[in-house]
């Protein structure tokens, strides 16, 4: 799996700066509404869940449902309180998760 | 005097036609789950226009990726801010998109990703702020290529 693309609009901020975060996944993000050449169903398979956390506390989150496009793209802010990684984890169907990290330096 | 009445009978015809066509067309919609889901995300209250944002295309021309922005205007501070915004369809086969839990620390209540948009029909968004109150807003969108890979 291809490691997630992650990119925030600046990384040096003041205390309380607003920082706007996009991030890209590569994922099908299976629908389970789709058939294959046989007419069978193919299950779903999608990313169900986001969380970032910055320095460690959780500032935003969103839950997915098939109605998600493939490769599924984020961009939401989060208000700078301390200095500290950065970290956007995605929950596949399977339990399995994609990690992509950075990190600011609040001044 | 006959061509009044025909005229009439033609508006009557007109009508029953449109109520008749109305009638079907909206348990084909009303098919998904839309409602039950903003039933459950707002416990029965009815919400009130405003203060939400949804911005979406008028016309989409590829279902399968349309870029949604969803904003709610509230200061986002620990004594007021938004917790949660519901995204619903009414044309999908599955009514849920969507939901974006916020924090005081989100700063601002704003997020953006890429939906997709089975046929044209209304996008609907619910905002839930931390004291409990509802706001919503909702959107058509024509979709000219539909996007569930049906």
């Amino acid at each position: 799996m291809a490691a997630p693309r992650i990119k925030l609009d600046k990384k040096d901020v003041k205390k309380g700066d607003i920082v706007e975060v996009k991030a890209l996944v590569a994922h099908t993000m299976e629908s389970g509404q789709r058939k294959n050449a046989n007419g069978e169903t193919i299950p779903r398979k999608i990313l169900n869940k986001f969380t970032c956390t910055v320095a460690g506390k959780e500032v935003f989150s969103a839950d997915f449902e098939p109605a998600v496009a493939a490769n599924p793209y984020i961009q939401f802010k989060f208000r700078a309180q301390e200095s500290g990684p950065v970290v956007l984890t995605w929950i596949d169907d399977d339990g399995s998760k994609i990690v992509g990290e950075d990190k600011i330096t609040v001044s | 005097m006959t061509l009044m009445f025909n005229r009439r009978q033609a508006l009557a015809v007109g009508t029953g036609m449109a109520a008749a066509l109305g009638g079907l067309m909206s348990p084909a919609l009303a098919k998904n789950d839309s409602e039950e889901l903003i039933q459950k995300f707002t416990g029965g209250k009815t919400p009130t226009e405003g203060k939400i944002k949804l911005d979406l295309p008028e016309i989409a021309e590829n279902g399968n990726t349309v870029p949604m922005t969803v904003s709610v205007e509230s200061p986002m501070t620990e004594q007021s801010y938004v917790s949660e915004v519901l995204v619903v369809t009414d044309g999908n086969p599955r009514a849920g998109v969507v939901t974006f839990h916020f924090t005081p620390q989100s700063g601002v209540a704003e997020a953006n990703t890429r939906i997709r948009l089975a046929q044209t029909q209304n996008v609907i968004a619910v905002a839930k702020m931390n004291d409990g109150s509802l706001f919503t807003t909702s959107k058509q969108v024509k979709v000219t290529i539909g996007g569930c890979g049906g």
